[in-house]
């Protein structure tokens, strides 16, 4: 797994609490992981912090995945 | 009760008589406030007044990228933000269909659209933090009515709408949010009011006088405090019985 991979499913462990094994690529934040809009708000934050980048609003609306979020940060990072 | 020490307040419009009563107020309770408004002089010598606690944050609500700086600058000068009043406000009154479009727009970008941009600037690090508090300072007229100010009136009732649906969206973050509804206060405006002008304001009132500023500061301090956890989404009228709603 990649370093990106990694902190991404760090940060959504702590932030909706939930199993690590659950935190897989293709899990959807919010159909899989329990989050509500206000969660992938959060987590769109924390991981604007964790990485020190700016995710644009029409970016952010395309992360629904785990894996989107890898994959974006993983550009971006 | 209703002690702030340690929290982070910003107050807009705190050089006019009710947003200096309200700086007193939190500041007096403990809170770190940062004082906002255009007359940077009147700002600074009311920070000098209050003590180190206290910090300037000039700000013209009715330009847009100045409103985008000052949460920003806030929680920069104060290391955080806990609570916000949104207490500025301007009034352009004339008979509605004599209003302008200028005065329309100008009443709603500092009343209306001000508030809503700090208020999403604030909210941010607030559910960082799992704590925050805004409150809006609405009016009577809000509610009531009042010819001659459709477009105060407009705006002090897009207050409400928005702060219920702001509540509605971050209870779950602890962060409440709330409007504080003055009804006549005791003012620069007031002071000029001959007697029997007065005497015609007053019969609306069962309290049979003005409020005063700290009045209406004393129910900001109590939806700013911890005791208030509870309450969100909610207009507290402060107008000495004038409308009971």
């Amino acid at each position: 797994m990649s370093d990106v991979a990694e902190r991404v499913k760090k940060i959504v462990v702590e932030h909706l609490g939930v199993d690590p094994e659950k935190v897989v690529d293709e899990a959807n934040f919010i159909e899989d992981l329990g989050a509500d809009s206000l969660d992938t708000v959060e987590l769109v934050m924390a991981f604007e912090e964790e990485f020190g980048v700016e995710i644009p609003d029409d970016a952010a609306e395309t992360i629904v995945k785990v894996g989107d979020a890898v994959k974006f940060l993983s550009k971006t990072a | 009760m209703f002690d702030l020490t340690g929290r982070k307040a910003l107050v807009t419009g705190a050089t006019g008589g009710l947003g200096g009563a309200i700086a007193r107020t939190l500041y007096a309770q403990g809170a770190h406030v940062a004082l906002s408004g255009t007359r940077v002089e009147a700002l600074e010598a009311l920070a000098a007044e209050l003590g180190e606690r206290a910090v300037v944050a000039p700000c013209n609500l009715s330009d847009k990228d100045s409103v985008e700086a000052l949460v920003p600058a806030a929680e920069e000068k104060l290391g955080g933000l806990d609570i916000l009043v949104n207490n500025a406000g301007v009034t352009r009154d004339n008979l509605f269909m004599r209003l302008k479009d200028d005065d329309w727009d100008a009443v709603i970008a500092v009343n209306l659209t001000a508030a809503f941009r700090l208020s999403r600037a604030a909210v941010k690090s607030m559910m960082r933090r799992r704590y925050g508090r805004i409150i809006s300072i609405g009016s009577v007229v809000g509610t009531m009515g009042n010819p001659g100010q459709g477009n105060y009136a407009a705006s002090k009732a897009g207050l409400i709408g928005m702060s219920k649906a702001l509540a509605a969206e971050v209870a779950s973050r602890s962060i409440t949010v709330n409007v504080v509804a003055p009804g006549f206060i005791e003012s620069p405006m007031t002071e000029g009011l001959t007697d029997k002008q007065r005497e015609a304001i007053l019969s609306d009132v069962p309290m049979g006088r003005l409020g005063s500023g700290g009045d209406i500061a004393a129910a900001v301090l109590y939806l700013a405090s911890n005791e208030a956890a509870y309450v969100t989404g909610q207009t507290l009228h402060v107008n000495g019985g004038m409308a009971m709603i």
